[in-house]
């Protein structure tokens, strides 16, 4: 009977991980709700989001960036879902080498590739801001946005498109009622990791509006490097709500599954 | 025509994508100081990168994002491993929590996990610095790694494990010699994963770096970016670590292609 021990000792090879998951996740986030319920003496309070609500700055930057982050999503889906389209029929593109270089630009460090597109703009003699903000949005997370989609249409039973043909559907009919809806999937986990990092971005926006435009990341950043820990931690409990909302169109696995699906 | 027009969109998506990148490249080969100056080609960028003459706070920041990486990335892989065999072993509500657990940080944006850590370092009176940003790295590293090593450990027969048992193996040998070599495409998959996501971190780097000067490339960039005033050796590093990146992808890539015509075979 040496087996069931064994195996309760494999089982006890998770603990240390758990402890370290305990520690350096859970926790911390238990301490951004704490701190975010605090005032700078530690006393109990809800000024922090009081202060959120009713400071006119904070609240519109907040705004902006979510009509920011939703032009992003927007502009990845409408230029992203044709090349994913194109990229999963193997009658259109037959190469798996194109799919690996819409991949390659997000294992790029996000400040080279933001630097690159400001020396983009430089280079074209053409004004940093607003523009320069949603190109740069765009180029830095339109891969996120193809990488999942292209995944659900690959997978895709080719035998729907074709029932659809036998009887009798047109082209657009065959797209608009067997492929789009099928490729739903594929557009929500993009959504998710399109809209989350452009709704928390910090450093890029910076760069890219030369400092001009604030995201509401950037407000948050400021926050906690100027020692307002309280309020930034308010901030980030806002942003993180915000995320958990978009999180309930998406089951997250999804998302797990496609990162995971490059290696 | 369809083909075509196909082929034309993809193509012109390629080069506005690749336009930012190719122009660092082209113009890492011109000494000119403003990035779009063609001074005509010059290797002088590159050797002034590796000869020193550069600052010294851009060497040192390289370094320090080398040696961050590669610290992070071999306790994730030793940390993920044990804990993706602990894992695979365990049973109902615990494994579930567990691997709640694990998601989180893989689907926190940065910054959150960067504010969480920062709050966790500044709670306790750590003081931050080189240690607090590797423990941040492990942190979201780790569960990249047990998702790496995990699908190798359920496509495994679990009877090999035992067989070497009952064939008089210690659980120290069955583990070096059946365990181990199962497991081991699944943990340098993560390792690379783990290296890769360490140095191109910027989010979670920035907020637990303390304020004592210590620089990754990261933060380096970000700091000279601010200046305005861009070193101009910074160009033919992009480079260099663009085409690392383009390698370090076709090596995965071919790894898990050939791993998969393996399985096919069998």
């Amino acid at each position: 009977m040496k087996l069931p021990r064994l195996f309760t000792k494999r089982r006890h090879w998770s603990i240390p991980y758990a402890i370290f998951l305990f520690i350096f996740v859970a926790l911390p986030l238990l301490l951004i709700v704490v701190y975010a319920f605090q005032d700078s003496e530690g006393n109990f309070t809800f000024s922090n989001f009081t202060r959120f609500i009713t400071n006119q700055e904070s609240a519109n930057t907040f705004v902006y960036s979510i009509g920011i982050a939703i032009i992003t999503t927007l502009l990845c889906i409408l230029f992203g879902y044709p090349a994913a389209y194109i990229l999963s029929r193997k009658d259109l593109c037959r190469s798996s080498v194109m799919v690996l270089l819409f991949i390659l630009p997000m294992w790029i460090n996000i400040l080279v590739r933001t630097l690159a597109t400001v020396a983009l703009f430089d280079f074209l003699h053409l004004p940093l801001g607003e523009g320069a903000l949603i190109f740069g949005m765009v180029y830095n997370f339109l891969p996120f946005m193809i990488y999942p989609i292209y995944n659900t249409l690959q997978k895709m039973d080719y035998n729907y498109i074709e029932a659809a043909q036998d009887l009798g559907a047109s082209p657009i009919k065959v797209f608009s009622k067997v492929v789009f809806p099928l490729s739903i999937p594929g557009i929500t986990s993009g959504i998710m990791m399109v809209f989350m990092p452009t709704i928390s971005t910090f450093a890029i926006s910076e760069l890219l509006t030369m400092n001009n435009i604030k995201l509401f990341g950037t407000v948050v950043q400021e926050n906690i490097n100027n020692g307002m820990w309280n309020y930034g931690a308010a901030l980030s409990l806002i942003m993180l709500l915000i995320i958990l909302a978009t999180e309930l169109f998406n089951d997250g696995e999804d998302r797990v599954s496609n990162e995971g699906g490059i290696i | 025509m369809k083909k075509f027009f196909a082929q034309a969109y993809i193509w012109l998506l390629l080069a506005i994508l690749y336009a930012p990148i190719l122009i660092i490249v082209i113009f890492s080969f011109t000494e000119a100081k403003v990035l779009g100056n063609w001074t005509g080609f010059s290797t002088k960028l590159y050797t002034s990168l590796f000869s020193g003459s550069v600052q010294h706070s851009l060497i040192d920041a390289i370094q320090n994002t080398l040696i961050i990486a590669l610290i992070a990335a071999a306790v994730s892989t030793i940390l993920g491993s044990i804990a993706a065999i602990g894992i695979y072993s365990l049973k109902g509500r615990k494994k579930m929590a567990i691997n709640t657990l694990n998601n989180i940080p893989m689907l926190n944006p940065d910054i959150i996990t960067g504010i969480s850590l920062f709050l966790l370092f500044v709670s306790f009176g750590v003081t931050q610095g080189y240690a607090t940003v590797i423990l941040a790295h492990i942190t979201f590293c780790t569960p990249y790694v047990v998702l790496s090593v995990m699908p190798r450990l359920q496509q495994m027969n679990p009877n090999l494990y035992e067989a070497a048992l009952d064939l008089g193996a210690t659980p120290g040998q069955a583990l070096r010699k059946v365990l181990i070599p199962e497991i081991k495409p699944g943990m340098i998959s993560g390792f690379i994963l783990a290296f890769t996501l360490s140095i191109d971190d910027f989010a979670v780097t920035i907020f637990n770096i303390g304020t004592s000067g210590l620089e990754t490339l990261s933060t380096y960039i970000y700091a000279d970016a601010r200046k305005g005033g861009l070193t101009p050796e910074l160009r033919p590093l992009s480079t260099i670590i663009f085409v690392t990146v383009l390698i370090l992808l076709i090596i995965i890539n071919v790894r898990s292609q050939r791993a998969a015509k393996k399985k096919e075979v069998l």
